[in-house]
């Protein structure tokens, strides 16, 4: 502590100063001086929960949307349900919409016009990524199903199973593995466009180093920082989903 | 058992199957040939409502299960099918892979599932495999696998889509032979295959089917030593 202010009074001063005693200087000032690594963590634990918020209503609003497309494109001709005909229209506009438009400007759009008067900030920023997630999610999905090999579904229906318990026990089990490769790449995306909801005021890691810049006027080291925890939390994951993968191939073994 | 009547299915503008009148009798064995694209899969297939005709009716135990209001899924569970890629479910034990219909459906308890599934993979000879994966049995080990999985639902008729078209040639003996097996039980089957020697030996009726119609029928005496049309005795000499 004394160490960094006269080091620092060294260096506002002009006076030079080595390698070491800058970085010590500026490595205590954007997260040790007045606790600032508290606000690094706050930060973190906000971001951990907007995603996991995200992503579960992602993978619900995704599982939703790919079922009842993959149940509408897989009616029998003839035997055509109209409630599922305009379900599936409105889910095809969703997907479209949330696709078509950029990520921040949905969530400019909902902070600033449809939410304007919530202070919930965190709250609005999971809802707008999890509804955002969910459109990319769904098609994810429907292709995993789609992959599964059409005879799968022909034999269980062969059985006398229904359309369901097929899609339960037999599809949608097989779909998982073949996705989640693809499903851990848009968590991970998911995890990192996190740092976008510091725009609409939500606290998470980003906007907690923003804070520490534009209080000591040095950018280099919070904004460091946080894209080194991003990095670190994003291989711990990828760690995480690699071992769930191999315990899922566990049927593949010869 | 099986009336079909006045069958058609049309893919787009290819007619597959041109009015098809047919009947099967319980405890029959027919056996279905012709060349590839002669539709007698899409026969088969149609019987099962796998594909769903394009006109014509499918009654199958006095209930016509072409019919929207039918609950084709109570009709299958008594149609057992089996395929010419197997179709196991690889993300299922072999155990699984035969109980899960028989206890999702009703039809048995889970003890009494395993019981019946045991005493089946016991006749065809793969006891040992009822915790295997798939992926971990030969292709006729898998098919006679597939064969036990519809018979655990007690099927009243077998549908076999060219069973052994996709084996290794040592390995049609095992599953012709668990098949010869079920036709001698009585169990009504319909056949597609290209095993000629099969269709000799076992069938009670063979058909020859061309272009989408029943070109020929009969004992298979009939039809492989006294064949009558022209169509069918140029196919025989190309496949015989």
């Amino acid at each position: 502590m004394e160490q960094y202010t006269a080091w620092k009074a060294m260096i506002i001063a002009g006076e030079p100063a080595s390698t070491w005693q800058k970085f010590y200087v500026y490595f205590y000032q954007a997260f040790l001086e007045n606790d600032r690594w508290q606000q690094y963590l706050n930060g973190v634990v906000t971001t951990l929960y907007v995603t996991a918020l995200a992503l579960l209503l992602g993978i619900v609003l995704g599982i939703i949307v790919a079922v009842v497309r993959t149940a509408h494109d897989q009616q029998l001709p003839g035997r055509h349900n109209p409630f599922l005909g305009v379900l599936n229209a409105i889910l095809k506009i969703y997907v479209t919409v949330i696709r078509g438009t950029p990520m921040m400007v949905q969530l400019l759009i909902m902070g600033f016009v449809v939410f304007a008067s919530s202070r919930n900030y965190v709250m609005v920023g999971a809802l707008t990524l999890g509804i955002n997630s969910g459109a990319y999610t769904a098609e994810i999905i429907r292709g995993g199903l789609m992959a599964v090999d059409q005879g799968q579904m022909e034999a269980g229906r062969s059985l006398g199973l229904n359309y369901a318990d097929t899609m339960r026990f037999i599809i949608v089990p097989q779909a998982i593995k073949a996705i989640l490769p693809a499903l851990g790449n848009e968590f991970i995306v998911l995890l990192k466009d996190t740092s976008l909801i510091s725009v609409i005021g939500g606290k998470e890691l980003l906007y907690a180093a923003r804070g520490v810049v534009s209080r000591t006027y040095e950018a280099m080291y919070p904004f460091l920082g946080a894209a080194f925890i991003y990095l670190v939390l994003v291989m711990l994951f990828t760690w995480l989903l690699g071992i769930f993968e191999r315990r899922l191939r566990a049927s593949d073994r010869r | 058992m099986i009336d079909v009547k006045n069958l058609s299915k049309s893919f787009g503008k290819l007619e597959v199957l041109k009015n098809v009148t047919e009947h099967i009798d319980k405890g029959e064995c027919v056996v279905l040939i012709g060349p590839s694209g002669s539709g007698k899969s899409t026969f088969l297939r149609c019987l099962n409502l796998l594909e769903t005709p394009t006109e014509g009716e499918v009654i199958f135990e006095g209930v016509t299960i072409t019919d929207p209001k039918t609950d084709i899924n109570k009709m299958r569970q008594k149609m057992g099918m089996v395929f010419q890629h197997f179709h196991l479910f690889p993300n299922m034990t072999v155990l699984k892979n035969i109980t899960l219909a028989p206890v999702r459906t009703g039809l048995m308890s889970k003890e009494q599932a395993e019981q019946k599934a045991r005493e089946l993979l016991r006749r065809v000879g793969l006891e040992d495999k009822a915790n295997s994966y798939p992926a971990q049995l030969s292709g006729g080990q898998k098919q006679r696998i597939a064969i036990v999985r519809a018979l655990c639902m007690e099927p009243d008729v077998m549908l076999f889509d060219e069973p052994t078209s996709a084996l290794d040639p040592e390995m049609v003996g095992e599953v012709l032979d668990v098949m010869k097996q079920l036709a001698k039980q009585g169990m009504t089957m319909v056949v597609v295959t290209h095993e000629m020697g099969f269709a000799r030996e076992v069938a009670s009726r063979v058909m020859f089917l061309d272009g989408g119609v029943i070109l020929e029928k009969g004992t298979p005496e009939e039809i492989f030593t006294r064949p009558k049309n022209e169509r069918l005795r140029s196919f025989l000499a190309k496949v015989l």
